[in-house]
């Protein structure tokens, strides 16, 4: 049957669903439904008991007052500027190394060879490696071994830079790739270096993709306490960083020492830190959120 | 034969005019490629095309062009697609080094100088020979930033409010927008944008303009100011434009160059040139009855 004349007898008579695809079909949907259902339940039993818990201690004292064996005169102050030290180090270290390293991927190296293939793969791994091992790498090699550095400041910045670099990466390469050829032709065409192309069309287009990713790979930063742990930064700092050689603390570490302790207050200060620490992250996500509607280009 | 002296003068001036007769395509080596007179060192021709084919990894696209472009004039490529038009357009400004796997033999002479030889960076080439593409492309920036990217890029800092002027204004876009040039060149309607893309590649004062289709994105009366713009500015460009409608090659062109696919023993479907000539004959008297063919709609 030639394509200009339509099967007139299967359009006319369109045949039923049958029974057996329409279970399959039902029974799929609420697989579906289930599936969301626990993860919300999850969020909500949490976010409840979390608030439910925290919201009575929740207060400036947070960020006002040092930590304290006393939970009713203690606060985070250290615990606050601690995550604010490291996760500046974090960025400087990241941010730059992460998207040069993508530009590069994208725009430089050869993509039909196996081994741009191998370290793009490579990445990829590293951006499921758990935290710990980050911890155990920044332990062996950086706050003791060869470089030495203590637990401080700049060492948990080292870490977590290291941590979230593939994510860096990887999100940046996704905003480089999604900035359309024809605008990198339109640069060679007028005698632009490859270059020249990278740092002034393409870089700039791809910024607010570049920005989105930047801003959750810090995020994923913020949240952690394992590494930090492992490389051996202290549960109890009364005092606020002064310097990349200052010993730390940071928000989640702060959350996991109170969390351990008998005490009841202990347990509404924990509660109230995540409360805190959530608000960060919402308004992290916001601004990553905003970018990127701001600024997204539509092609 | 073709006589290509290339005279090393030293250290090149980076900054002398590009208009100027000698031809700066390498770095750091001059080339006085005019001086030399022979068969295709005729000033009146730009590009002479020598058995040139284009390969895709392992696939022919295009096998055996010889053709000579005449400065100062429109030339027009037609054919049906995938007759290898756009690739042949390509191997002028050398884009298609940018494209993974291809390669280009045969010999393309630019006022009598191998663009192909070993010396040859393709980033001059391009500065020499501008392009303007099938869909406008401006640059996400002001319109006053899409036309000063080239002079910049090559190394302009100053006077740059005078030559996006004179660009804007030969490519017939001044008057419409001298009033917001801090504007995005994305905020402007098609043909407007595909205007400021050939203001973009007249910034950089080329020799030659190509044009891959500038109009196939645009409506009749867009198509029909930037038809305009390409006959006024042959007084002082080459132009060479693949265009798939041929009134357009009817109307603009001085010579026409018909193209179309073969299908080889291979099975592979490779891009040759058919017939070349002044548009006219082409159009009234053509010699292929290919050519005949195709301009008189019966296949393609």
């Amino acid at each position: 049957m030639s394509l200009l004349e339509p099967d007139l007898d299967s359009v006319v008579r369109l045949p039923r669903q049958s029974a057996r695809r329409r279970v399959s079909d039902r029974a799929f949907l609420i697989v579906l439904i289930i599936s969301f259902g626990l993860a919300l339940a999850g969020l909500v039993a949490l976010l409840w008991y979390v608030f439910d818990t925290g919201l009575p201690a929740f207060g400036p004292r947070l960020w006002r007052r040092f930590p304290s064996l006393n939970p009713a005169i203690s606060g985070a102050r250290s615990a606050v500027f601690g995550t604010l030290w490291v996760l500046a180090v974090t960025a400087v270290l990241a941010v730059p190394i992460g998207i040069g390293a993508a530009v590069y991927l994208e725009e430089f190296a050869p993509a039909d060879k196996w081994y741009t293939r191998w370290i793009a793969l490579n990445i990829q791994n590293l951006a499921g490696v758990p935290s710990i091992v980050y911890g155990i790498l920044g332990l062996a090699f950086i706050a003791r071994g060869p470089i030495d550095l203590g637990p401080v400041v700049l060492t948990g910045g080292i870490i977590l830079a290291l941590l979230v670099l593939p994510i860096v990466i990887i999100a940046s390469r996704e905003a480089i790739r999604a900035v359309p050829e024809s605008l990198r032709h339109g640069s060679f065409a007028l005698g632009a270096t490859r270059l020249q192309t990278a740092r002034r069309q393409v870089l700039p287009a791809a910024v607010p993709g570049i920005a989105t990713g930047v801003i959750l790979a810090l995020s994923r930063a913020i949240g952690e306490a394992a590494p930090l742990i492992m490389i051996g930064a202290f549960t109890y700092v009364p005092f606020n960083p002064t310097g990349l050689d200052s010993k730390f603390t940071v928000l989640p570490i702060q959350i996991f020492d109170w969390i351990g302790r008998p005490q009841e207050g202990f347990t509404q200060l924990a509660a109230a830190a995540c409360i805190l620490l959530l608000v960060i992250l919402l308004v992290m996500n916001a601004i990553a959120i905003w970018l990127r509607n701001r600024y997204e280009q539509r092609w | 034969m073709v006589n290509r002296e290339t005279t090393d003068l030293g250290e090149a001036d980076a900054t002398r005019s590009l208009r100027t007769p000698a031809i700066v395509l390498t770095r750091g080596v001059e080339t006085e490629a005019l001086s030399n007179v022979g068969e295709a060192d005729d000033p009146q021709t730009v590009f002479s095309v020598r058995g040139l084919d284009v390969h895709y990894g392992p696939t022919i696209a295009v096998a055996g062009i010889d053709l000579d472009i005449p400065a100062r004039q429109i030339t027009a490529l037609i054919g049906p697609s995938g007759c290898g038009k756009s690739t042949f357009l390509r191997c002028f400004n050398r884009t298609n080094d940018l494209i993974p796997g291809a390669k280009v033999s045969g010999s393309v002479l630019y006022h009598g100088l191998d663009l192909y030889g070993p010396q040859i960076d393709p980033v001059e080439v391009r500065r020499r020979i501008g392009m303007v593409f099938q869909k406008p492309n401006p640059f996400p920036k002001s319109i006053y930033d899409n036309v000063a990217f080239g002079p910049r890029v090559n190394g302009q800092r100053k006077g740059l409010d005078e030559v996006v002027e004179h660009a804007l204004t030969r490519a017939a876009l001044w008057d419409e927008v001298k009033d917001k040039l801090k504007k995005s060149g994305l905020a402007l309607s098609g043909g407007q944008q595909q205007r400021l893309c050939i203001a973009r590649a007249l910034a950089v004062n080329p020799d030659v303009v190509l044009m891959d289709e500038p109009c196939s994105a645009l409506d009749p009366i867009a198509t029909s100011r930037i038809e305009d713009l390409m006959v006024e500015l042959k007084r002082d460009y080459t132009i060479v434009i693949v265009t798939h409608n041929m009134q357009q090659a009817a109307r603009v062109s001085d010579r026409t160059a018909f193209f179309t696919a073969e299908v080889r023993d291979s099975g592979d479907r490779v891009g040759v040139l058919v017939e070349y000539d002044h548009t006219e004959t082409i159009f009234t008297a053509p010699s292929d009855p290919r050519t005949e063919g195709y301009i008189t709609g019966r296949f393609g």
